[in-house]
């Protein structure tokens, strides 16, 4: 029950996040496994580069995994790993693993994982273009 | 009472480095470090939202800061 939480400059084992939720006692094991893509907003992209404040980061996907444990008292095991550094097209950003008994409440916690991640988890996003970068979502 | 502030995306890109020392008599409170940091660097005020972290926490504007404080800027997060 104890989650794994890791941000890594190396790349995403994905297979590794999933066999570290396996659990007899799940009969779902759900996971969002976010990608590089080449565009934003129309705009081609190039390659993306990650910056974390990696001591709140982890203390805040704590935060985000014990409230998951709150509204899924069934959620059994959570990994979460999240990539930094510079990241090319299709490579994994983050992996989101969950098992639980049933799969409705494993999409549920699944998504309120990585939507409330993105909310409050102390990682930023430098989009590179052709022409220039630009951090993601700082301006109005 | 000196503070040391760590700058992260954005605002490192703002003041031009990763970590800021504000000399005595630095701001007392979240909302003082606030409104001094956006005096001396005005584009922090043009970000979409700028909060401060203590010691690995959101911090409120009436939190009162110490030296020993591990306090850090936050602008606009984008995980995942």
């Amino acid at each position: 029950m104890t989650p794994q939480l890791s941000i890594t400059d190396q790349p995403i084992d994905v297979a590794a996040a999933l066999a570290a939720v396996q659990t007899e006692v799940a009969g779902a094991v759900n996971a969002f496994v976010g990608t590089v893509r080449n565009q934003s907003g129309g705009r081609p992209v190039r390659r993306l580069h990650y910056e974390s404040y990696d001591s709140m980061a982890l203390t805040q996907l704590g935060h985000v995994v014990a409230q998951a444990y709150e509204k899924w008292p069934m959620l059994q095991e959570v990994a979460v790993v999240h990539r930094k550094g510079t990241l090319e097209l299709g490579d994994v950003a983050v992996v989101v693993a969950v098992a639980t008994p049933h799969r409705a409440e494993s999409f549920a916690a699944c998504q309120f994982i990585i939507d409330t991640l993105k909310q409050v988890v102390t990682i930023w996003k430098r989009e590179e273009y052709e022409d220039g970068t630009e951090w993601v979502a700082a301006h109005p | 009472m000196s503070l040391k502030i760590s700058l992260y995306g954005i605002t490192r890109d703002i003041v031009g480095t990763s970590v800021i020392e504000l000399p005595a008599p630095a701001p007392a409170t979240v909302g003082e470090l606030l409104a001094e940091m956006r005096r001396q660097y005005p584009a922090l005020a043009q970000l979409r939202s700028c909060a401060v972290a203590v010691n690995n926490e959101y911090a409120e504007e009436s939190q009162a800061l110490h030296t020993v404080d591990e306090i850090a800027l936050i602008p606009p997060v984008a995980g995942g």
